[in-house]
């Protein structure tokens, strides 16, 4: 059955933040030492005999663990036409329509990809003076907006963390859920500021990226408390704020986000608690569920510790819907945008 | 910046007051109305939107961390509003020197009326030809006052009738507002509704009396002068002039083209006299206005039914003002042959087209303004067949607004034929293409072994239903319907003739049936502004029924029927059915009990047509432009509503709003009720 196929997005995140055995701490040691390939050094594809390939070239560009999904596509996108030996601008947006398309088909349940693929697309060839310019030109143009935009993803984290810290008062607790490096990189900032703030860090099952993000946390001499993902409503009267990343963010201003997310919304609301979500502007994707449902499931295995009767079935979806109402704000490198402007940003980008 | 945004501000004023119906008391905004940029400047310095304001509890020690690039466009925005909002406002600069200050009633009522003075109101206002008497009269030696009159009468662009108006009415109007004034405070206090009306009555007397003298002292108006003589009604024409009086601040602003178009569409509201009175003087259609009317409901059009039809019908083949074409789709509004907004308005503009290609330009008139003309008569004509709805009602601002823009190079022919393919492009691109988008986008949300429901029947909701049967969706539909149109079962005979598996109850059970269903797709009448879904009456209902089962709802409307006005309930705009139809059941002939309820007094029967669904309850909105949330229809508004956006203000808040918004939510109706929402929304948008 094609359903029962594992997500690559959240595996790849899991290989990365993820700390499955108890040796976590060397693991996520080991990960921080040897960083990937450096942003500036793009894979070697430059032997012209080899066929060049978008999804080799974006899962190169993904391994770096600092790089977003969508980041990495971006810059796959761009080696796309770097590479290409199309003549004609009409060529050269078919191959680059294809070669999206088939990055997209490549992992359906990674919501920032398709959008940051959308948004590429749109971002780049929407110009109307490619019309009047020499091929050659006009090519090194569409490179320029392409490395422009990637540059302009990668900084939107940057954008994003000063946002943010005006959100951030003294003596506040806040309760992080899974493993985001835009709410790492807030925190960080915060902390480098000599803001004096308390995280309540979820474990994050099964993969437990809580653990990952304690760790960094505790690193910056932030107080850190872990809390088991059932705990969070029990905790909740001692938080101030809640803050998440976002796997998406879709057209109701609702967010698609690692599994637990919608719960915590819940309690939040319930108590009255400010939730923010923290999610670069590549991830609005124009895409709208209805309900829990109507997501592609996105699955991955789910570790018990014990063996699970084979009669028992597991819910093994990785992510889960939060609908607008539960959210506060949204820190975006477009700004501090309400769940309902979201929309406005998306009919602007698309239509 | 724009005079016309006073109205509302009137409306914001904390000043508590009664509750007022109908538009006939500018007194009562003049008394809240005036000019207090000290009340006005602390709401737009809180206006600094609440979204912005970081927690309070946070230490400035960081410079770096304190200017969120985010925040600054926003504040910029707000307050580059609020100033221009200031001064442009309350003291438009070449007026207040012009009028005696106290004359601020005038004013004021003057944006009531000036906003009535659009081209799309000439259309929908039957009062727009107050009184043919008048322009017989105006035949008099004047030169000024007869082309003011003219312009009221025809109602052909208002823009071009301003500067005279202006001209022909300062010699009474200021001097007779500033005798108003005391009175009107005087009113304040709670006054029933015949008090107000005999207020009303004397003010217009004494009205003519100021009108008189001031004519005669300025000597250039005699012929205003001499009408009141001659006519046999003189406190008509008065109350005209006195219309005509305040719109010459209307004259004041110089793109005036643009500002007609933003107007409100003005409503009439039927339960002030005169105002119907002259209305019925001029129309076609010959009405029998129902008795016993429901009180909340007495500002909206009621007539006995089924009186008007056989008249009509026998002056079909007689010399009428109305094309046949016009004249039969108003036959078959009047009869509910044709209904269903997309039904109606492809009707109206295929009558249009009929009307245009026979329209040959009379002698020394220009297409533009005499084809306007014509078409805001057929307009009125629809209107008193059956009120138009907001569909008719954009369709015909569309189709104005290309008369207008027609270059004036073009031939007869030429200029006949690029109207006839406006018009036949309106159709296709944004009605039946829409569907076919519409279709496509909710066809997605159907899986398999869902249970939608539906309510009525909604050509869209056919449509998407039939669709996903095609490609093999396995689902069953719940078909709800309701009482006395009972269209849902023309729907349902469509459906099942189609092999769907289908079940039919009525609205009476629907809390019964609601906790199988996955979900609810309903049609909409219009989508207003702030997201309020205006539908068939009951649809309301359903999807506060559904909201509490947390079944997600889903209105499919075409954009082209989305409305910028703002409307927070049900009252203000609607539309009254035959109450006879609800006091008889079909095919029980048993039951009579409610025989003869014209006669009994203390009875009022309401058949109402429509209703209005807060936000809150509709999940999403599937439109020509995708599937986006109810908050998102502002920007579609905005951004492809109007050929050209006038003026925009971007901002955070929750909705985006603009000035016509404004105009349109003071104008519907001054309740208690609703002054705080008006107030939210102020604070968002400056």
């Amino acid at each position: 059955m094609e359903n029962r196929k594992t997500s690559a997005y959240y595996e790849n995140r899991a290989v990365q933040f993820g700390v499955v055995s108890t040796e976590w701490l060397a693991q996520a040691q080991s990960a921080t030492v040897h960083p990937a390939p450096s942003p500036p050094l793009p894979p070697s594809h430059n032997d012209a005999d080899k066929p060049f390939s978008v999804i080799e070239e974006f899962n190169a560009w993904r391994k770096h663990p600092d790089l977003a999904e969508a980041v990495a596509a971006i810059r796959a996108l761009a080696a796309v036409i770097r590479s290409s030996k199309a003549t004609t601008m009409m060529q050269l947006e078919i191959q680059l329509k294809s070669a999206s398309d088939s990055l997209k088909r490549w992992d359906t349940t990674s919501i920032s990809l398709t959008a940051a693929c959308d948004l590429f697309m749109r971002y780049v060839t929407r110009t109307s003076a490619l019309e009047y310019e020499d091929f050659n030109s006009a090519k090194s143009r569409l490179l320029e907006r392409a490395e422009k935009f990637g540059e302009i993803s990668f900084k939107a984290r940057n954008i994003i963390t000063m946002l943010s810290q005006d959100f951030i008062f003294n003596g506040c607790t806040i309760l992080v859920h899974g493993f985001s490096r835009v709410v790492l990189q807030i925190l960080k900032f915060a902390a480098q500021n000599n803001k004096l703030f308390r995280v309540f860090c979820t474990e994050g099952r099964p993969d437990r990226t809580g653990l990952r993000l304690s760790n960094e946390l505790a690193k910056l001499d932030v107080p850190v408390k872990l809390v088991i993902d059932s705990a969070v409503a029990y905790t909740m009267d001692e938080v101030d704020m809640v803050f998440v990343g976002a796997d998406g963010v879709v057209e109701s201003g609702g967010i698609i986000n690692m599994m637990g997310t919608y719960q915590i919304a819940m309690v939040a609301k319930s108590m009255n608690k400010p939730v923010y979500v923290a999610a670069e502007s590549y991830k609005f994707a124009r895409f709208y569920p209805l309900d829990q449902k109507d997501l592609a499931p996105a699955l991955r295995p789910v570790d018990f510790g014990v063996p699970i009767p084979s009669k028992v079935e597991v819910e093994c979806s990785a992510r889960d819907y939060t609908p607008p109402q539960y959210l506060t704000l949204l820190f975006t490198d477009l700004g501090v945008l309400t769940p309902s402007v979201v929309s406005d940003e998306l009919i602007q980008l698309y239509l | 910046m724009d005079p016309s945004r006073r109205g509302p501000r009137a409306v914001i004023d904390p000043i508590p007051k009664f509750r007022q119906v109908g538009f006939f008391a500018p007194p009562e905004r003049s008394q809240s109305g005036p000019p207090d940029p000290t009340h006005s400047s602390p709401q737009i310095s809180n206006s600094l939107s609440p979204v912005m304001i970081p927690p309070a509890r946070h230490l400035s020690e960081n410079l770096l961390l304190h200017a969120p690039p985010a925040a600054s466009p926003l504040r910029a925005d707000s307050g580059g509003g609020g100033t221009s909002f200031d001064s442009g406002d309350f003291f438009p600069a070449p007026l207040s020197p012009a009028l005696p200050s106290s004359s601020y009633s005038s004013r004021i009522s003057g944006d009531f009326f000036k906003g009535n003075g659009g081209k799309v109101s000439a259309s929908s206002f039957p009062r727009g030809g107050f009184d043919l008497t008048a322009m017989k009269a105006a035949a008099a030696p004047s030169v000024v006052v007869p082309a003011s009159e003219l312009t009221t009468v025809s109602v052909v662009n208002d823009s071009l009738g301003i500067p005279e108006k202006e001209k022909g009415s300062r010699a009474g109007g200021p001097a007779v507002e500033v005798k108003d004034q005391p009175n009107n405070s005087k009113q304040k206090p709670k006054t029933s509704k015949a008090e107000r009306r005999a207020l009303q009555e004397a003010q217009r007397a004494a009205k003519a009396a100021a009108k008189a003298e001031g004519n005669k002292a300025s000597g250039t108006a005699a012929s205003v002068n001499a009408k009141p003589a001659k006519a046999a009604k003189p406190a008509q024409k008065i109350e005209n002039a006195a219309v005509a009086a305040p719109e010459k601040k209307g004259g004041e602003i110089p793109p005036e083209k643009d500002r007609k178009k933003d107007a409100p569409q003005p409503r009439m509201q039927y339960d002030d006299k005169s105002r119907v009175e002259k209305a019925k003087r001029r129309a076609v259609v010959k009405q029998t206005e129902a008795r016993n009317r429901v009180e909340l409901f007495r500002h909206l059009p009621q007539y006995e039914h089924g009186s008007q039809l056989p008249d009509l019908e026998a002056r079909f083949f007689h010399l009428s003002p109305v094309h046949p074409a016009v004249y039969k789709v108003g036959l078959q509004y009047l009869t509910g042959d044709i209904s269903g907004a997309n039904a109606r308005c492809i009707a109206m503009l295929q009558a249009f087209q009929e009307a245009i290609k026979d329209y040959k330009v009379p002698q020394e008139k220009t297409l533009v303004r005499d084809l306007t003309a014509k078409v805001s008569s057929y307009v009125s004509y629809l209107i008193e067949c059956r009120p138009l709805s907001i569909s008719m009602g954009n369709a015909i601002r569309f189709l104005k607004s290309r008369i207008a823009k027609l270059p004036l190079n073009l031939s007869e022919s030429e200029a006949k034929a690029s109207l006839l393919s406006d018009i036949e492009r309106f159709i296709s691109e944004k009605i039946i293409l829409a569907n076919k988008v519409i279709v496509k986008h909710a066809v997605t949300k159907i899986r398999d072994g869902d249970v939608l429901l539906t309510y009525g029947s909604s050509s869209a909701v056919e449509m998407i239903l039939l669709h996903a049967h095609e490609l093999g969706r396995q689902f069953r539909v719940v078909v709800v319907d309701s009482r006395p149109k009972l269209r849902g079962q023309l729907l349902l005979r469509r459906l099942v003739e189609k092999g769907l598996s289908c079940s039919y109850t009525h609205i009476n059970a629907v809390s019964y049936i609601m906790h199988e269903v996955t979900r609810v797709f309903l049609g909409a009448s219009s989508v207003l502004s702030n997201g309020t879904v205006y539908s068939r009456v009951g649809t309301a209902c359903i999807a506060m029924v559904a909201h509490a089962f947390r079944v997600p709802v889903i209105v499919c409307c075409e954009a082209y029927k989305f409305h910028e006005r703002v409307q927070l309930d049900s009252i203000c705009s609607n539309e009254l059915g035959d109450p006879d139809v609800i006091s008889n059941v079909l095919g029980r002939e048993d039951v009579h009990h409610l025989d003869g309820w014209a006669n009994i007094e203390n009875l009022q029967l309401l058949n109402l047509i429509y209703d209005a669904t807060p936000s809150d309850y509709v999940s999403m909105i599937v439109t020509d432009y995708g599937m986006v949330p109810p908050t998102s229809v502002p920007v579609i508004v905005r951004e492809y509503g109007r050929e050209q956006p006038s003026f925009l203000f971007r901002n955070f808040g929750y909705f985006c709003l603009y000035s016509p918004v404004l105009e349109k939510s003071a104008n519907f109706r001054l309740s208690r009720k609703i002054e705080p929402c008006i107030l939210i929304i102020c604070n968002n948008s400056f």
